[in-house]
């Protein structure tokens, strides 16, 4: 019952024109940059935080923002699978098998709404899952002491690799890169300068957020620029979608189906690592298994639209638990809302739920909130979105690239930000020319420094002595699961990356 | 080959890192560990890491021709100039040339172009600054 009156409190915070406002503002732009091929939840979450920031929005209003675009952005990548048979972000890769060929075949208004409501009942659930499941988290987390915590991040670092990367070695590369990022400025401990090379600029560090536009907004202008593609992909085809009411029959065949997926998805989601990509896939893998007797999937049944989606949607859900209760993000997506919380002084983490409830449960009634308005703009209002989608990049990426300058240079009016924001550009399109992972090195440069100070503080009580990281039950099963995090991927991930490969390919559709 | 220049270059770094870490001053009033053990730890991973990709590289990415790269170079110039250009010119004159000049370069007209560019500086402008009043570069004109 408890639970309920925190939820109820939720909503009297979140129940504000402004905050609605917002929630419908992010849900709005979020299904956007969903669809839009190019854009997915991380880059659109990045570009709208200096937003966020400029506006001087407070803590529960930004992040209420910025959550809406990130569910929104998971309902909105199913427009352009099921349309163009172009993933409009990669958790959508899976949604194009049933959903392309269910458009061809005439079908893609209920192939849409199909897909919507599985989005709200994966989505729905999963937050029902974070309730439930972040205040037990907690628990646990409150016997965590320095030592702990820095296994905590170790082993965040050493599984988040797994399934974004197939040579692990790179996702080492990347976390220690973003840690070596982060030890930039002035030791907070002892006060001396690292790593400044004099330059004054750097005293106080590198902003992450500036690390995070330029590696995930514009590096996709470079990406684009290189390449030139997509002009032709969205123009010239006709856009029918039909009816968009699906028939009764193909909501209770799809039921079970969507109850299976999102509970399997919110599990994806939250162990770390994993993310919504593997919650689509491994949601359709099993549906495919469990209900296709017929060989259906693939030619456009609607349980296999229906799979993916609430899987995804359900592991958006699930990766907040892990990113509130512990501070520990699991997604490159919810890295980038730690980046927001870490900008407005706010430590996620077991403390966040007993020091700040009304941020918590805010942004939990938002995410219930959201999801009804996300419900309402995805089924009726889904023309407006396949009108988006006409957009061409060459009119689309200069918006994202001058939004991204003009999102930095109003946080801090400074041309050095810019400048270290093309580099981090430049940077990221050479690291994702080489395959070596962005999201450890985003989640390096937010965490290094509570890494360190957990390492120091832990190794100061302990006088000096190195062993105290070993010496309680709790800090060695974190490191035994680190490491196995980082052992089994080299086996087992190589085989599930490779095979959600095959899956692509064979519809002739890979954009990363 | 990519991937052993790259490892290659990944060593070098680490080994950097290591002697600025080294470098770092200790103050006299310090805790335990110190300002550079943890530093030290990041680099040693750091050149494990580039050691392996060194060692074992993956399949050659898909680089692209010279032309491109060129592309890639000229636009890097064009952000550097707007970044320098924003506070002297202005917001709404240095972002329209900025963009148009994107939209050109991913395959527009050259009317499309000028068209995309003032569009989005103007209509940045107009939402960010006039709706939303977050403070831009304000150029010798006022705007």
């Amino acid at each position: 019952m408890e639970l309920l009156s925190s939820l109820g409190d939720g909503f009297a915070v979140a129940l504000t024109w402004q905050n609605l406002g917002l929630a419908l503002l992010g849900c709005f732009l979020g299904t956007i940059m969903g669809a839009l091929p190019g854009l997915g939840p991380s880059n659109g979450v990045a570009i709208l935080i200096p937003l966020a920031f400029s506006l001087g929005l407070g803590a529960t209003p930004a992040l209420i923002l910025l959550t809406s675009v990130y569910y929104g952005a998971m309902y909105g990548g199913r427009i352009s699978s099921i349309l163009l048979n172009i993933p409009g972000d990669e958790p959508a890769m899976m949604t194009c098998l049933d959903g392309y060929p269910m458009a061809q075949k005439g079908m893609a208004g209920e192939a849409l709404a199909i897909s919507g409501i599985a989005s709200f009942v994966g989505s729905f659930l999963a937050t029902w899952g974070l309730i439930l499941l972040a205040p037990q988290l907690v628990k646990i987390a409150l016997l965590f002491g320095p030592a702990e915590y820095f296994a905590l991040f170790a082993l965040a670092f050493m599984t988040l690799g797994g399934v974004s990367s197939t040579n692990q070695a790179k996702s080492a590369f990347a976390a220690a890169l973003g840690l070596g990022l982060a030890m930039i400025g002035v030791d907070t401990q002892t006060g001396v300068p690292r790593f400044t090379f004099g330059e004054v600029h750097l005293y106080d560090g590198l902003d992450f957020l500036v690390a995070i536009v330029g590696l995930f907004a514009l590096s996709e202008v470079f990406i684009f620029l290189e390449e030139r593609h997509g002009a032709a992909d969205a123009a010239g085809r006709k856009l029918t979608v039909g009816r968009l009411t699906p028939p009764a029959a193909m909501v209770k065949e799809c039921t079970p189906t969507m109850l299976r997926s999102s509970f399997l998805g919110f599990l994806a989601g939250v162990l770390p690592g994993a993310g919504a990509s593997l919650g689509s896939f491994i949601s359709y893998s099993m549906e495919k298994r469990l209900v296709d007797r017929k060989g259906t999937f693939g030619k456009g049944d609607p349980r296999g639209v229906a799979a993916p989606e609430a899987g995804n949607n359900a592991a958006a859900g699930g990766a907040l638990v892990p990113m509130l209760a512990l501070g520990v993000p699991g997604s490159g997506t919810t890295a980038v809302l730690l980046a927001v919380l870490l900008s407005l002084n706010i430590t996620p983490g077991p403390l966040l739920f007993a020091n700040n409830p009304d941020v918590v449960w805010g942004l939990i009634a938002a995410l219930f909130i959201a999801n009804f308005m996300l419900l309402a703009m995805n089924i009726p209002m889904v023309g407006i979105f396949t009108r988006v989608l006409m957009v061409p990049p060459r009119i689309l990426m200069p918006i994202v690239a001058m939004v991204s300058f003009v999102g930095i240079y109003g946080i801090s009016g400074s041309t050095f930000d810019l400048l270290v924001m093309i580099g981090f550009g430049i940077m990221g399109w050479g690291l994702r020319k080489l395959d070596v992972p962005l999201v450890p090195i985003i989640l390096g440069t937010l965490l290094g420094n509570a890494m360190e100070n957990n390492l120091r503080r832990a190794i100061t009580i302990d006088n000096g002595n190195w062993f105290t990281l070993i010496d309680s039950p709790l800090s060695i099963a974190l490191w035994a699961f680190a490491i196995l995090g980082f052992l089994l991927p080299i086996f087992v991930g190589r085989m599930v990356k490779m095979r959600m490969r095959q899956r692509g390919d064979a519809e002739g559709s890979v954009i990363d | 080959m990519s991937d052993r220049i790259f490892g290659a270059f990944g060593v070098f770094l680490a080994l950097g890192y290591a002697y600025a870490a080294l470098q770092i001053e200790e103050s006299f009033l310090s805790d335990a560990v110190g300002p550079k053990a943890f530093p030290l730890i990041i680099a040693t991973i750091f050149g494990l890491s580039s050691a392996v990709i060194f060692l074992r590289p993956d399949a050659e990415p898909h680089w692209p021709a010279f032309g491109r790269l060129a592309e890639l170079a000229a636009a890097v110039v064009v952000m550097v100039l707007y970044a320098e250009l924003l506070p002297e010119a202005g917001f709404v004159i240095a972002t329209a040339f900025a963009a148009a000049y994107l939209s050109w370069r991913l395959g527009s007209t050259l009317i499309g172009a000028a068209l995309t560019g003032v569009g989005t500086s103007v209509g940045i402008y107009v939402v960010f600054h006039l709706v939303l009043g977050l403070s831009l570069a304000r150029g010798p004109l006022g705007f």
